[in-house]
């Protein structure tokens, strides 16, 4: 046991210097950050001066080793565009980015895991039906399409809910939460149900598949046999055994999220790190590219590090395998 | 059940709209936000909006974009090389220090620093002299009549807080940390900044000390709240359902939408930039085309014909939906030196453009690509794939490369483009700066390669000529030479648009920086 998880430290150690390489070897790729950093109206001799002065002129292996080195304190330089260190940037945006995932995560889980059980134990009612044809459209219409739409009904049309930003924020030591204002919960509702949407076709889909699977099992059978009720069988026995592959999927698309989100808050403008990637990108702001892309990895990699384990731990047949496997 | 009904209560009470505020906030919005509050960070549109609202310069410009004195009162060239300035009494910074001759002073040598963005605006500007508190003498290396033009840009910062906060020069990049300066200000101007969250948001406040209260006619503005909204749709949503009041830059495509919005009113002028196409006219041979051992754009007659084989009213009414003015010269009609019979062009003539084409000897055409950038100007790459067409039928296959601003604009700097997009604005609003950047020989931005000794010679002379009539000799015979050698083939002068609540009224200029001091809640 203890020698799997050093090996997926291992793997996981080796992908972030992967990833590390990647983002360093585009940074070399995207732009003469130069030319955006001083006005039109620079010299050569200021360009050529401020060139050296960032290390740009250095062969690339150093400028690597230095990047790594400052990676792993935290340092990832000034950004070019704001002119403030990376690493408070990244501090002040990452609020945004966790609580929008959060609660379009939860938002997911608490409409999708009912309406998947719903739909698996009444499968010829007419609002099943009607229930899977529109989750189609959660699964097929683009982040975008959806933001756009929700938008234009909520904020354009109703004059409900704010079309964009946080709202009111409180700030909380080094965090800042939009979710002890009426205000800020006003402005996550639909950044949230629109990255949320496609998660929740997900988990709709995934449980009232494992639902219906794990409804015609023997051991279902010999439940009704012994009299129990519907509510036992369908809670007790039937979704427990339903939400193994879930929470898994879950899990894994935190990082998916988060990904996504970069589409989410650009159409809400919403101040995450999302929309800091991709003004960075418009701008060539290298620092930031980098920042973003490494540390997205990591809570790639930091998932599905802990899923991988957790999944050794629950389930005790992966142990056996391997240990067969072993010759233990 | 009782349970969902008091959910659904309060997520109502949660999107009720909220209460309806005392005070008069503007709330506006913009695709990008300023890059820095450091008044001599970035020479940068969006910068100095943000920065105008603040901060204040010795000379500006009004709603016409006709100068006008701000921090000084009266100003006069007393020898060749030196200029006076009366400056304004009974000015206070926000934090409440006094406004003197030691700010001014203070204030034009930072801007000359080495990590200034705005050096090369005043470059000969040798000493700043403090005669009386209310007095400076500014000595130049040489004789510059458009230094107040010049200095409309340069932010006058306190000396004392600049020294208290250790922002004495301007932010420096390579010093890989932010200053003082960045997310802090103490000017003299109309609004106090009070809150300076980059990208997000930034809350002014009405300075009640601001001298121009007593001299303009008071303005009814108590705070101005800030948003960048990067997304076109979300903006003009913005605007749409009342959560700003004002969009500096709505998209083209929406603009019939929004001008049948109720309460919302859309104004557009002439803006002073023009857009063109550069031509790679000195080297030897183009770069990606098909002819070798020559250069095609080295010949007149085919950059004639290639101004003429371009169907700029096309361009004007499809692509730009009205909103342009064909030009005929790389500048715009507020710019000293623009006349009429300039901005004229050649007539859209295929026929007459292809027997141009013949005579210089390519009757069967060439191949060249054209760079572009696809996130600068307005319609900038629709512009170019519409060239693409039009040049196609004089016999010129044209490839179209479209990059973002990043990649494109390092393409011109470094030579590596035969035929590229680019735009021209003019702050000074003088010819002088057109040729100073972009025809001078060896110019950075002059990615032509054009080079004419007559015409640097006038340049240089135009730079330090106080007459004025001799002056304005020099700059049309500039304007006659370069016309005539056809060194950028002009497109548009564009025209900005601005979307305004009808509650708030806001004089639109042709800078496209709103002052915010000029405008007026209408209640």
């Amino acid at each position: 046991m203890g020698f799997l998880i050093l090996n997926r430290v291992f793997q996981a150690a080796l992908v972030m210097i992967v990833v590390a390489m990647a983002a360093f070897v585009l940074s070399n790729y995207v732009g003469d950050p130069i030319s955006n950093m001083v006005g039109q109206e620079a010299t050569q001799e200021d360009r050529d001066q401020l060139r050296e002065d960032l290390g740009l002129n250095d062969p690339a292996p150093v400028q690597f080793v230095r990047f790594i080195g400052n990676a792993l304190q935290g340092d990832f330089g000034i950004s070019y565009r704001l002119q403030r260190p990376v690493s408070d940037l990244v501090a002040e945006r990452l609020p945004a980015t966790l609580e929008l995932v959060m609660v379009s995560a939860i938002f997911a889980l608490v409409v999708g895991i009912p309406l998947g059980i719903f739909t698996a134990l009444y499968r010829t009612f007419w609002g099943s039906r009607l229930i899977l044809t529109v989750s189609l459209a959660g699964v097929s219409l683009p982040t975008f399409v959806v933001g756009i739409l929700l938008i234009y009904v909520f904020s354009v049309t109703l004059q409900w809910l704010p079309s964009f930003g946080r709202g009111e924020t409180t700030a909380l030591g080094g965090w800042t939460t939009g979710l002890l204002t009426v205000d800020g919960w006003r402005a996550i509702i639909m950044p949230a149900i629109t990255l949320g949407l496609y998660q929740l076709t997900l988990i709709l889909r995934l449980v009232r598949a494992e639902m219906l699977e794990v409804l015609r099992t023997d051991y279902i059978k010999f439940a009704r046999a012994r009299g129990l009720t519907n509510r036992a069988i369908n809670f007790g026995h039937a979704l427990k055994n339903t939400m193994i592959p879930v929470i898994t999927i879950v899990g894994l698309n935190i990082g998916g999220l988060i990904a996504f989100s970069i589409v989410t808050e650009t159409v809400f403008q919403w101040p995450g790190m999302g929309l800091l990637f991709v003004q960075a990108v418009q701008f060539a702001d290298v620092p930031v590219m980098s920042a973003y892309l490494v540390l997205a990895s990591l809570i790639f990699v930091l998932t599905n590090l802990v899923v991988d384990i957790l999944y050794v731990v629950i389930d005790p047949r992966l142990r056996t395998e391997r240990r067969v496997k072993a010759g233990v | 059940m009782t349970r969902l009904f008091i959910a659904i209560c309060v997520v109502m009470g949660m999107v009720l709209p909220a209460a309806a505020q005392d005070e008069n906030v503007l709330r506006w919005a913009s695709r990008g936000d300023a890059l820095t509050f450091d008044p001599h960070g970035q020479n940068e549109t969006p910068t100095i909006t943000a920065l105008t609202q603040v901060y204040e310069t010795l000379v500006s410009r009004d709603a016409a974009l006709t100068l006008m004195p701000r921090l000084a009162t009266s100003w006069e060239i007393t020898e060749p090389t030196v200029w006076e300035f009366q400056l304004r009494e009974g000015v206070t910074f926000h934090d409440g220090t006094p406004f003197t001759a030691e700010d001014v002073a203070f204030s034009l040598t930072r801007a000359q620093g080495d990590s200034s963005d705005f050096r090369s605006l005043i470059n000969t500007i040798e000493s700043v002299e403090v005669v009386s508190d209310h007095v400076v003498r500014v000595h130049t290396s040489v004789p510059t009549p458009l230094l107040v033009a010049n200095l409309t840009d340069v932010f006058i910062m306190s000396a004392a807080w600049s020294s208290t906060h250790n922002v004495e020069e301007a932010q420096d990049f390579a010093a890989g940390e932010e200053n003082y300066a960045v997310r802090h200000a103490n000017g003299t101007g109309p609004f106090t900044l009070e809150l300076r969250e980059p990208d997000i948001r930034s809350v002014f406040t009405r300075f009640d000390g601001w001298w121009g209260l007593e001299v303009f006619e008071p303005h009814n503005v108590d705070r101005i709240i800030y948003t960048p909204i990067t997304n076109d749709a979300t903006r003009v949503a913005a605007i749409l359902s009342g959560e700003v009041d004002f969009v500096l830059d709505p998209p083209l495509q929406d603009l019939r939408r929004l001008e049948s919005a109720p309460g919302l009113q859309v104004q557009q002028t002439a803006q002073v930039r023009t857009i063109f196409f550069g031509l790679d006219q000195a080297s030897d041979e183009l770069r990606s085309s098909n002819i070798r051992g020559a250069n095609p754009f080295a010949d007149r007659r085919v950059r004639l014909a290639m101004y003429q084989a371009i169907d700029i009213d096309a361009i004007q009414s499809r692509i730009m939906r009205g909103l342009s003015q064909p030009a005929g010269v790389i500048i715009s009609p507020p710019i000293n030196g623009h006349t009429a019979a300039l901005d004229t062009r050649p007539g859209f003539d295929p026929d007459a453009a292809r027997q141009l084409m013949a005579d210089a000897g390519y009757a069967d055409g060439f191949s060249v690509t054209l760079d572009c950038p696809n996130n600068r100007y307005v319609n900038d790459e629709a512009i170019c794939q519409a060239t693409v067409a039009m040049l196609a039928r004089i016999g010129i296959e044209v490839t179209l490369d479209a990059q973002p601003k990043s990649l494109h604009f390092p393409k011109i700097d470094n030579r590596e483009t035969d035929f590229y997009m680019q735009g021209w604005g003019v702050p000074t609003l003088d010819s002088e700066y057109v040729f100073q950047f972009l025809y001078y020989t060896g110019r950075r931005n002059n990615g032509t390669g054009y080079s004419n000794a007559r015409l640097d010679e006038l340049t240089d002379l135009m730079a330090q000529e106080l007459d004025e009539a001799r002056r304005n000799e020099m700059i049309a015979e500039a304007w006659a030479i370069a016309t005539e050698d056809i060194v950028f083939l002009p497109l548009h002068h564009q025209v900005i648009v601005w979307a305004v609540s009808d509650e708030f009224d806001q004089p639109i200029v042709a800078n496209n920086t709103p002052q915010f001091y000029m405008g007026r809640f209408t209640d």
